[in-house]
């Protein structure tokens, strides 16, 4: 007999209780009082959780039925959600098995190349063109090429889909108040949620040898940036110029794409340059969950204790995370002053 | 028929603006209305009408109304009881198609910021209402080309708004206004961002297009100055209602309001009156020279020579229109107030 029996017997909820008693499993703490030969009167003022009612009134689960039931319910549609989302975000696989792919088997004379081009075209600032360069020598010079190379591509791939998904979510949230009510909580969880925390839930739908359990965790964390400037960045646009698109009679979609998006776009290329940083930071983390790269060597650093990989990998992660910021912050700098501000 | 007509126009900010339209037809005050309901009393039984080639100026302090009444013209603001005519037809009645077409086929419209595209050439944001129509890229280039030397902006077609002076920058935006080819011109305080001696050139730019292209223009100003010396027809509104309008000499001679004799009070009204506005019907055949009907006061003081005994015929062209005498010349001089001498 425990300390709230009492109370169920005032309550007349006795006969209620009892009905089934002999089926429940006994908890925890049950076990531990009979094998102390303790008949749980000890502690009258337990707060009553559910594991100390239960020991009053069997029909009152205990607190591990409940875990265990939100096990079974998250397993039990399971294969309704896999069957959902499986071919929706199968592409994903494919894109960055391919990505990766092209990544790893373009020989280095062509990619590094290719690389420093790409930079100079999206930055047109020498020093970070040649800083780049000097990177991508090094990283190769140190054998970590392949690896530095395997990062590179996740995050593209994944900053890639960010920018296409978030900045469509962004301009609807932007054009209607209740798209924003609903849309803002959502991203404050994303970027509150410990990033370990919603790699559970992934582990249980896809399996790890598949590419797009990573690509998933690296994009759900990456695109709050993009989706909240691209609002951000619409709303800002100055409202007078707004006005005047509106009285020479432009159609929504013409106000969209000459004047709303070309206005918000030093604050849509600040999103994706911290979505880029964010997507690098993910993909380290998501090497726990077999996303290749950087963060598998700084994984494996930790498990075996090796000191030299895990620093040399950090610092490359670093490299990399500089020359990414550099060139977006470069391309950045160009739009704000493509218009005649001296 | 008057090109543009408004119709016991009420406008009144916040939710339930068509149920306070009642209160404030009972005869509720703007500050009531504001304590009592938490509305705002925007515009109350505005009747204005405006004729085809002419210019209506709207005058009044800030807050009185003006942006909130120009607005409603091309349904940037949505009225909350009243009708406005364009052309004979209710512009509350047109679709979103329609009220476009009006938007950019009928009504162009000029901002006291100006309201430039930031990141288009002067160029390009002199062909925005043309490219929004539809119109061929070739026939853009020319229209924008053309209006853009009218006002002045030779040579400066492929620069950004922001290089330009404030002055250059309205220039650009009054070319776009003309390059719609609409029959209506609104202008909120086009000017009143332009320094004195700029504002002065502009307005001449002004009444030098008016008299070449006859357009309907609705300008706003808060500037008594700038209304009587381009206005065809004024109309001065105070705390949302329209206090008097007519013929600006005759609400200089006549005002009907302390409101208005403030106004007008500060006035130089030697430079603004005109012989025809203070001239009497001939009664005599001695005169000691011609004047034209449209001379200032202050140009006949000159040509008197300060001469109170003179008495000059009225003409224009080759029509007599009645004589002044030079004792009526200065009382004119001296504002005739509701409330006598002071
Ligand atoms: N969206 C709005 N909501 C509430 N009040 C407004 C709004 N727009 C204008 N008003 C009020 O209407 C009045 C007239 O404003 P406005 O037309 O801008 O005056 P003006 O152009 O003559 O300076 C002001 O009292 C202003 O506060
Ligand atoms: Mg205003």
């Amino acid at each position: 007999m425990a300390g709230y029996d009492g109370v169920f017997d005032t309550l007349g909820l006795r006969d209620w209780c009892d009905q089934d008693k002999a089926d429940a499993p006994m908890s925890m703490a049950q076990l531990l009082a009979q094998s102390g030969g303790d008949d749980g009167e000890s502690t009258p003022l337990a707060f009553p959780s559910l594991d100390t009612l239960h020991e009053s009134c069997a029909r009152i689960s205990q607190t591990r039925d409940v875990t265990e039931g939100l096990e079974q319910g998250f397993l039990g549609i399971r294969a309704e959600l896999k069957y959902v989302l499986d071919p929706l975000t199968q592409p994903l696989s494919w894109l960055l098995d391919g990505t990766l792919f092209v990544f790893e088997t373009t020989p280095w004379w062509v990619m590094i190349p290719l690389l420093v081009a790409l930079s100079w075209f999206v930055s047109r600032s020498k020093p970070v063109t040649v800083f780049v360069a000097g990177v991508l020598v090094f990283f190769s010079i140190i054998d970590h090429y392949d690896v530095a190379m395997q990062t590179l591509a996740i995050v593209f791939v994944c900053t890639g889909l960010s920018v296409l998904l978030g900045v469509p979510i962004g301009i609807g949230m932007s054009k209607s108040q209740t798209a924003q009510r609903i849309i803002v909580p959502i991203l404050d969880l994303l970027q509150t949620l410990p990033t370990f925390v919603y790699l559970i839930p992934l582990i249980f739908l896809f399996s790890v040898t598949e590419s797009k359990i990573y690509g998933i965790a690296v994009i759900v964390y990456a695109i709050v940036p993009v989706i909240r400037l691209t609002d951000l960045g619409i709303r800002l646009v100055d409202q007078d110029v707004v006005e005047a698109a509106n009285a020479f009679g432009m159609t929504p979609a013409q106000k969209l794409a000459r004047v709303e998006l070309p206005l918000a776009l030093p604050n849509i290329m600040a999103g994706v340059n911290q979505t880029i940083m964010m997507s690098l930071a993910m993909v380290v983390i998501a090497s726990m969950i077999s996303a290749p790269g950087l963060g598998v060597l700084v994984l494996r650093g930790i498990r075996s204790l090796d000191l030299g990989v895990g620093i040399v990998a950090g610092l490359g992660i670093v490299l990399l995370a500089v020359i990414l910021d550099r060139v977006s912050k470069a391309a950045l700098a160009r739009v704000d002053t493509h218009r005649g501000h001296q | 028929m008057s090109k543009v007509a408004i119709r016991g126009l009420y406008k009144i900010f916040g939710p339930k603006d068509r149920e306070m339209v009642e209160l404030v037809q009972g005869g509720m005050t703007k500050p009531d209305l504001m304590e009592q309901h938490g509305h705002v009393l925007g515009l109350e039984d505005i009747n204005v009408d405006m004729a085809a080639g002419e210019i209506t100026v709207i005058m009044g302090l800030s807050g009185s109304g003006k942006s909130t009444l120009i607005r409603h013209l091309n349904r940037l603001i949505d009225p909350s009881a009243g009708e406005i005519l364009v052309d004979g037809e209710d512009v509350m009645k047109l679709g979103r198609a329609q009220l476009r077409a009006l938007r950019q086929k009928k009504m162009s419209m000029v901002f006291q910021k100006f309201a430039l595209l930031p990141h288009k050439t002067v160029q390009e944001n002199a062909e925005m209402p043309l490219s929004v129509q539809g119109v061929d890229v070739s026939e853009q280039t020319a229209q924008a080309r053309k209006w853009l030397a009218r006002v002045g902006l030779d040579g400066f077609e492929d620069r950004f708004p922001a290089q330009l002076s404030g002055g250059m920058q309205q220039r650009v935006g009054i070319a776009r206004a003309l390059a719609a080819n609409t029959d209506i011109m609104l202008m909120d305080e086009a000017f009143s961002a332009l320094d004195p001696l700029i504002r002065t050139d502009m307005q001449d730019l002004l009444l030098e297009l008016q008299a070449e292209l006859q357009k309907t223009i609705v300008f706003i100003t808060h500037d008594l100055d700038e209304a009587l010396k381009i206005a065809d027809h004024l109309v001065i509104l105070k705390d949302g209602r329209v206090v008097q309008q007519g013929e600006p000499q005759d609400i200089l001679l006549n005002p009907n309001d302390p409101y208005i004799e403030d106004f007008v009070s500060d006035i130089n009204r030697a430079r603004v009156l005109r012989v025809r506005s203070v001239m009497k019907p001939v009664s005599t055949d001695s005169f000691d020279g011609d004047v034209t009907a449209n001379a200032t006061l202050e140009d006949l003081i000159t040509l008197s020579d300060g001469d109170t005994n003179r008495l000059y015929r009225v003409t224009d062209g080759n029509d007599v229109l009645g004589q002044l005498d030079m004792k009526d010349l200065v009382k004119a001089l001296v504002p005739r107030t509701t409330t006598g001498p002071g």
